[in-house]
């Protein structure tokens, strides 16, 4: 196990290299125009991108920018040339917003793609599960947007039962935070409701035909034992893979989206106002730590998983 | 399940029939995938006709304005933007074909002309770009399964740091960085209004989430006795991965381009919905659905019109995909579980 935990932890450590390196490039150095333009955003005096470039060293070599560029973001002396704002206090600033959304969403998800999941593979070939397939196909072909658009004429500027976006924080007041979630919480949850309950249903068909399900028939359990504690206990490993990989993707940018349309001042909703900007210093710092962030959760999915899991860490070795 | 299983009856001689014979027989007997696809070739002709409505019906093209016009209702006269600025509702063929949709905001334009144009850009875009993934990723997953070593250390560990970005954000972060200064390489020189913008971010993007799944294969592939034949008669590397290996791929990759298009579409939605992906003057049913929101409140048609083509384009694409996937692989090697976590491109956030 301690083998594992540390080459995980190395190889984690070589990915997050690879990608600031990536980032960097993306923002600093690709062909074409210069850095220190682009960095100034709209707002460009030659003055400013003169400060700039002295600032971020563009004339340095490679190397050298890269480190100055690196410690700029993490020593949070980052700010955005178009507002003046510092870059990563504002990101800090939005983190509550981006988990309350996220982790409301990724409760919501789960419930439901299971429940759904598991009606849709215990009724197989029936009227549930063909109603179940058809609501799971236009869940993951909905855009957010559209389903979000739905939601606000409907929900919100036809009847006024809920309010068109902003955050309140928990603290503040827990039931109108709540409230004021609930469709942005919907809005995301329901790609995933859509694509869980489908893995998990074909999972679960699959582990019908296993042995040891045989064997509880067998031993007279009745069907809805041999269906819950034998058939969707075996089934959900593969779920509770995916969502650690997803819920890592929504909190480093998958919620980026939702976010935007419903205003809810999280990290997401500053990287939309960034991109319609085009301010790049924010948005060189999203994706640093978005990625990051992705990198980070999934490692600790990974080895949270072969401590329980002892095939994991064996198996993975042969890799 | 699948019929061709049962024993042929002992009268009937026996015809050879290709595994493709089988996939398009299984397929035509699934009616659901049949109706999804001639749905998405309806919205395909829907945009190929855009010319021809915009010249023949409206007499206007995408980004001509109405402003200060007015039009013929059914014999009513009717401005086209009232002095409120609130534009015309759909009139359908109340003014011969003009607005059949109504107008699109204080422009003026005619949304059912935008519709159809912003169609070919999002359609052209998804097309284009997942034929990019598709290449990117044979080649890439037959030079990292075939030669292994440290040619697949290098190209999976690639892929992995692409893989490592949530695609929504990677894509923002190219959109931004190449949409001040567009893109300069070598000889060719895309200005950063450019649609190629997007349909190589897209393209690159996605090729991962492609390019493992085959690289598996081909691993898998490569040990089989028919390629150590063809190497024991003399063939070359390049000869073994085109001429061996790829034929056993297609119907991977077949269902991965159908599902590829459907992702892509959502993305540049997505992207030009954030202001990183197509830029104007051009326009898609995503930047439509951007500026449609800004008056979700008094027009909500302008947004729910191309969100919902977007949604019946993507529905059509994955209810079809799944059922190629059935058709072509009945054993469902490619299973979502085969790959539980890796590469499945419905499940991809956007």
């Amino acid at each position: 196990m301690g083998r594992f935990v540390v080459r995980r932890l190395l190889g984690m450590i070589l990915v997050l290299f690879a990608i600031s390196v990536l980032v960097f490039l993306i923002f600093n150095v690709i062909p074409n125009s210069d850095p220190a333009q682009r960095m100034a955003g709209k707002v460009a005096t030659p003055a400013l991108v003169r400060s700039i470039t002295e600032e971020w060293g563009f004339d340095d070599p490679l190397p050298q920018q890269y480190l100055t560029t690196m410690e700029k973001i993490f020593s949070g002396d980052l700010i955005s040339y178009s507002d003046q704002r510092d870059v990563d206090e504002e990101i800090v600033k939005g983190l509550p917003a981006t988990f309350s959304l996220c982790i409301g969403a990724a409760v919501i998800w789960m419930f439901f793609g299971i429940v759904f999941g598991y009606l849709s593979a215990v009724r197989a070939g029936g009227l549930t599960d063909r109603l179940l397939t058809i609501l799971a196909m236009i869940g993951i072909s909905m855009p957010v947007f559209t389903l979000a658009s739905i939601f606000l004429i409907y929900l919100t500027y036809k009847t006024q039962l809920f309010p068109s976006g902003g955050y309140v924080g928990l603290t503040e007041d827990p039931f109108d935070w709540a409230y004021h979630l609930v469709l942005p919480w919907t809005t995301l949850a329901i790609l995933y409701v859509g694509f869980y309950s489908r893995v998990l249903r074909s999972n679960m068909l699959d582990a019908m035909s296993g042995d040891y399900v045989r064997t509880a028939r067998a031993k007279g359990l009745s069907e809805r034992r041999v269906m819950v504690r034998h058939v969707l206990r075996n089934s959900l490993i593969p779920v509770v893979t995916l969502f650690g990989l997803d819920f890592g993707a929504t909190v480093g940018g998958g919620a980026i989206l939702t976010e935007a349309i419903f205003s809810l001042n999280g990290v997401g909703d500053y990287a939309f106002e960034s991109t319609t900007n085009l301010d790049l210093p924010p948005i060189m710092a999203i994706t640093l730590f978005g990625a990051f962030f992705v990198v980070l959760f999934n490692t600790l999915v990974d080895i949270a998983y072969a401590y329980l899991d002892p095939r994991v860490r064996l198996g993975s070795s042969a890799q | 399940m699948a019929s061709e299983s049962h024993p042929a009856p002992a009268a009937a001689a026996p015809t050879g029939r290709s595994p493709w014979r089988l996939a398009l027989g299984r397929l035509r007997r699934n009616r659901v995938a049949l109706a999804f696809l001639a749905l998405f070739v309806l919205i395909a002709l829907f945009v190929l006709a855009a010319p021809l409505w915009a010249n023949h019906v409206a007499g206007t093209g995408p980004n001509t304005t109405h402003t200060l016009e007015k039009i013929e209702v059914d014999g009513e006269k009717r401005e086209v933007v009232n002095r409120e600025g609130k534009p015309i509702g759909p009139v359908w063929f109340g003014a011969g074909g003009r607005f059949f949709l109504g107008a699109d905001g204080r422009l003026g334009r005619d949304e059912m002309v935008r519709l159809m144009y912003g169609g070919r850009t999002s359609l052209f875009i998804s097309l284009v770009a997942a034929g990019l993934t598709t290449l990117l990723s044979i080649a890439l997953g037959l030079l990292a399964g075939y030669y292994r070593g440290w040619t697949d250390s290098v190209i999976s560990r690639a892929m992995d740091v692409i893989w490592a970005f949530p695609v929504l954000l990677l894509g923002i972060a190219l959109g931004t960085a190449l949409a001040v200064g567009g893109l300069q390489l070598g000889p060719i020189s895309i200005s950063g209004s450019s649609i190629w913008i997007p349909i190589l971010i897209i393209g690159v993007v996605y090729t991962p989430y492609m390019a493992r799944p085959l690289r598996g294969e081909v691993l898998a592939l490569r040990e089989k006795e028919f390629v150590e034949a063809a190497v024991a008669q003399g063939a070359g590397p390049l000869r073994v991965m085109l001429g061996e290996l790829l034929p056993n791929l297609w119907s991977t990759i077949i269902v991965f381009f159908t599902l590829n298009i459907a992702n892509n579409m959502l993305l540049e939605a997505a992207l030009s919905f954030l202001g990183a992906g197509v830029q104007p003057p051009n326009s898609s049913w995503g930047t439509m659905i951007s500026t449609g929101f800004d008056v979700i409140s008094s027009e909500p048609l302008l947004s729910v019109l191309p969100g919902t083509m977007i949604l019946l384009t993507v529905l059509s694409l994955n209810v079809f995909g799944d059922g190629l996937r059935d058709a072509l692989d009945p054993k469902s090697k490619l299973r979502l579980e085969a790959h539980a976590g890796l590469a499945e491109p419905e499940g991809t956030p956007v």
